[in-house]
């Protein structure tokens, strides 16, 4: 029994330790309008320097980022979870909480396009240019996302449709079970060539973009964002909106290897 | 590097656990004593440990979230359950509960009637002959099941970005900056974070096979 008190008090203590340094952190926020963004997990890393910017130059809005798949955002969304404004990734899940009448019509914008591209590990040793080369004899496997389940792998697809070659393709094709293993096999030299999304191609220096995907050849990407019709903070929140659309955010935007839509 | 995740999953692990360990100890010691209806009730019991957690972290999102009356009623009174550590913890303790529950009730079982036989001729209460007998002598598996529930904690993943969503600084575990480090292209970040889970939670169970050890040894000078 001695052990299990003992026990319990370092239990103890440690809650009491880790709240404290919690209740700290939550009083610097004071009196700030806070407004929550729930974005898609694919702009984690950009939106850790909007936050920073928007922030400096907006002292009395505080920004809290919740990040997650477009699709559980969405379930959160529709389940009445306390949020001022929606990032997707996909216009799948905007028009759906359009249609359940969740979001402030008039600020659904359209923001960002994510190019699809071919990429070739670093020094392109088969000098490839442009997505019909794939077929060459040189080229031994190309790495595609599995196109049952990955929308890049189904973009990869319409892409090589379009162009007339996807049977050829087909036999060289290596399918990953999302883009990042794509990636990492393009990354490796394992694959000659893989396709996949501009933004993914920027966080690596070990793979090179050779071509984006012919405009028209497959759907685009787009990330749309708007305004919750729930929101408490609707000004703030459609401020935020403004940023994102305007020049200063764009730049950090194309850092990540966005375009503007 | 940021380590506000390792600071947030810690303490959602221990309250977690804590709340797991007094319900847990109290559900094992009665489902012991059950007659009739054990079998439903122990189902019932060990349900999130074979739930998808996404699946958990939905129910909770819809029990607590601003559709619900409950979650109205909470809301009430200003508490946030939904993108708050609150919810976290209630994730983690969720679906860590089967475990922790799971293994007392295990080490309970094991304890030799014969010795609450005796206590009870000898004129002790089963609140007394809980404390005095079944505690100590059960003592290694409810160790063991302290130390696996915590473990379970803290690598819940799917619940708690359900219900807490995925704030840094707030609600984001380490399993969840996991998640996010892999999803935003930082793998080195990721490789990080996983290397601190994974020394944790190797601890955790060399932890418990020394309790587990105690235990033996014991029973082998018998």
């Amino acid at each position: 029994m001695k052990i299990f008190k003992k026990l319990i008090v370092i239990l103890a203590v440690c809650v009491l330790f880790t709240s404290c340094g919690k209740k700290d952190e939550d009083k610097k926020g004071g009196e700030k309008k806070e407004i929550t963004i729930l974005a898609a997990a694919s702009l984690t890393d950009v939106c850790g320097e909007l936050k920073a910017e928007f922030e400096k130059n907006n002292p009395d809005i505080k920004l809290t980022f919740s990040f997650g798949s477009s699709g559980a955002l969405q379930t959160q969304i529709e389940e009445g979870a306390p949020c001022d404004v929606f990032f997707s990734a996909a216009e799948k899940q905007i028009n759906a909480l359009k249609d359940e009448g969740l979001l402030d019509e008039n600020s659904i914008k359209t923001l960002l396009e994510n190019k699809i591209v071919l990429v070739v590990p670093k020094g392109n040793a088969l000098g490839l240019k442009d997505f019909s080369e794939v077929t060459g004899s040189s080229v031994n496997m190309i790495a595609l996302g599995d196109p049952e389940s990955v929308p890049a792998g189904q973009y990869a697809e319409e892409v090589f449709t379009t162009l007339g070659i996807l049977d050829d393709v087909k036999k060289k094709a290596n399918y990953g079970s999302d883009v990042r293993t794509v990636l990492s096999w393009v990354e490796s030299g394992d694959a000659d060539c893989g396709v996949v999304y501009a933004t993914d191609a920027f966080t690596t220096d070990k793979v090179e973009i050779v071509a984006y995907a012919p405009e028209g050849s497959c759907k685009r990407v787009l990330y749309p964002a708007a305004v919750i019709k729930a929101s408490a903070n609707k000004e703030a929140a459609q401020k935020f909106l403004d940023y994102l659309s305007g020049a200063d955010a764009l730049k950090l935007f194309e850092k990540y290897g966005f375009a503007a839509a | 590097m940021d380590v506000s995740p390792l600071n947030i999953s810690l303490f959602t692990a221990f309250v977690s656990t804590l709340i797991t360990f007094f319900f847990g100890l109290i559900a094992g010691w009665l489902v012991c004593y059950m007659k009739r209806g054990k079998g439903v009730v122990d189902a019932v019991f060990s349900l999130p440990l074979v739930l998808p957690p996404t699946v958990v972290g939905f129910f909770l999102l819809i029990f607590f979230g601003k559709n619900s009356a409950f979650g109205r009623f909470l809301s009430g009174f200003g508490i946030k359950i939904v993108f708050d550590i609150k919810g976290a913890v209630i994730a983690a303790a969720l679906v860590s509960f089967p475990i922790m529950y799971r293994t007392i009730r295990a080490a309970i079982e094991q304890v030799d009637v014969n010795l609450i036989y005796a206590a009870r001729t000898l004129g002790l209460g089963e609140v007394e002959i809980f404390r005095k007998i079944i505690v100590p002598e059960a003592f290694p598996g409810i160790a063991a099941g302290i130390v696996l529930s915590f473990a379970r904690a803290m690598g819940e993943f799917g619940a708690t970005i359900m219900i807490a969503g995925n704030i840094p600084g707030k609600t984001r575990t380490m399993s969840v900056a996991v998640y996010s480090a892999m999803q935003g292209g930082n793998r080195e970040l990721a490789y990080k974070w996983v290397l601190i889970i994974m020394s944790i939670s190797f601890i955790s169970i060399i932890l418990m096979n020394a309790f587990i050890g105690i235990g033996n040894r014991k029973k082998k000078k018998l």
